[in-house]
């Protein structure tokens, strides 16, 4: 076998010869999932939070609905943000089709979800240890829930790469709503459909591996720095 | 003299009348009325499972009653409670008190002097900056008091506060609960340790098996009680 078929040979030049092409493909990756991954974040652990702690008729339907949209398919998502942001759709005309803010905005649908489904789970417990005593203190179900998602703060950055993890695996609706343009919407996981299409199946899985030690090293960090405040913190 | 009783009659009594409480099917406190007032020190005693720390909770208001009324004879007065095991946020000593003082409005230049001040009434100044739940059982519940002292409550319940501790933990916090009591706090407080209800009581509530058996000063309970469960308990023979 040649050393050019070796995808881990592939994956170390193209990460050694610094390739322009490469690097705005990576950045661009991890800028469409971080930003969906904050913003889902910023709307998710309240949405989460208050599920918890609000007692609703339906509210057992509602959670039900949320567990199930974790598993909704990616190409589904990406179909419904397509068919919005479409010129003919009903926000066709702020012309985000085809563009990572419509990437953004389909990964947001699939990562939501799955924070504020886990959320749920992880305010709820917590809330059980927490109750009696927030409330002989004074707080307003409203009150607790900053107080609730702080103190779950570890568990719930476990939540978040978990969300992270989704969005910079998916591939389905980021193609679909980002169309896989050159140097405008191509990310890694879409390179990688192409690559394997095209039967450059060394780089394809170089590009795989280069995404996996991405996500690895992002969970790492999060890992260390959660241990060391966990460490500090008891 | 005087006008620490007057302070203390300035807290509203709270009347119990008729309650009751049942949780899915179970009588847990049958009928009862009993009052507060003053700021006495109540010792509410009786064998684990009578129902000392729910009539507690009832008075807190963290459970409503299944039946009956539950009402303060005028305004309701600023409340706190210890429990049995202190839960402490997951932040520093300091900050689980600073954060009781957001939570009341005080404002934020106040706060810290205000939560180091209660640390150091209370032996913890050391630790402020350590996490509250690395903190020893006595530290915690010693912390869980400084954070009652610093809502100035004119009424604070206490569920069998020192039930997990060492004696040395257990006399720091009936020196707390006696300075609660000398800044005119009404003390309504469950054991089930008769030395701990003869050093501290100047009431006691017996119950038994769900219901009051008796509220009696503490002179007449420890030396005549009235019903023979109490009288057994006395002397340590109730088995249950």
């Amino acid at each position: 076998m040649a050393a050019s078929d070796n995808p881990f040979y592939t994956a170390l030049t193209m990460i050694m010869s610094m390739d322009q092409r490469l690097f705005d493909i990576v950045t661009l990756s991890l800028q469409v999932s971080l930003i969906a991954v904050l913003v889902a974040s910023l709307l998710a652990l309240p949405l989460g939070a208050a599920l918890a702690l609000w007692r609703f008729p339906g509210r057992n339907i509602v959670i039900v609905m949320l567990n199930a949209l974790m598993g909704l398919p990616p190409v589904v998502a990406g179909l419904c943000v397509y068919l919005l942001l479409s010129r003919a759709g009903p926000l066709g005309h702020w012309g985000l089709l085809f563009t990572p803010s419509a990437m953004v905005v389909a990964q947001v649908i699939l990562v939501l979800p799955i924070i504020a489904a886990l959320t749920r789970q992880q305010v709820e417990s917590l809330h059980q240890e927490y109750a009696e005593q927030l409330h002989s203190l004074g707080l307003s179900p409203l009150r607790m829930i900053p107080t609730l998602l702080w103190d779950a703060r570890f568990g719930l950055l476990t939540v978040v790469l978990a969300g992270f993890g989704r969005a910079s695996a998916e591939v389905g609706a980021v193609m679909i709503v980002g169309g896989n343009i050159d140097g405008v919407t191509r990310v890694m996981t879409t390179s990688i459909v192409l690559e394997t299409s095209k039967g450059n199946l060394p780089l394809a899985l170089g590009l795989g591996i280069i995404l996996l030690s991405l996500v690895t090293l992002i969970n790492a960090l999060a890992h260390v720095v959660s241990e060391m405040a966990k460490r500090r913190l008891g | 003299m005087n006008a620490e009783t007057t302070m203390c009659n300035d807290i509203a009594p709270l009347h119990f009348d008729q309650v009751r409480f049942e949780h899915r099917g179970h009588r847990l406190l049958m009928p009862t009325s009993v009052s507060f007032s003053g700021c006495r020190r109540t010792l509410i005693m009786g064998p684990n499972g009578a129902g000392k720390s729910l009539l507690m909770r009832l008075a807190h208001g963290l459970l409503r009653p299944s039946g009956g009324r539950i009402h303060w004879q005028g305004t309701p007065p600023v409340q706190a409670m210890v429990f049995q095991r202190p839960v402490l946020l997951r932040r520093s000593a300091l900050d689980n008190l600073t954060y009781v003082l957001a939570v009341h409005r005080v404002p934020r230049a106040l706060r810290k002097a205000r939560a180091l001040d209660a640390l150091e009434r209370f032996g913890l100044a050391a630790l402020a900056k350590r996490p509250a739940r690395v903190l020893s059982g006595g530290e915690q519940q010693r912390l869980a008091l400084a954070r009652a002292w610093l809502l100035n409550p004119s009424v604070l319940f206490l569920d069998e506060p020192t039930s997990a501790l060492d004696p040395a933990a257990i006399k720091a916090v009936e020196d707390a609960v006696n300075a609660f009591h000398q800044q005119g706090t009404r003390i309504i407080m469950a054991t089930h340790d008769l030395h701990q209800a003869r050093r501290l009581a100047d009431d006691v509530l017996f119950m038994y098996s769900g219901q009051v058996l008796e509220h009696s000063p503490a002179e007449h309970f420890f030396k005549a009680p009235q019903s023979p469960e109490a009288d057994a308990f006395i002397r340590g023979e109730l088995v249950w």
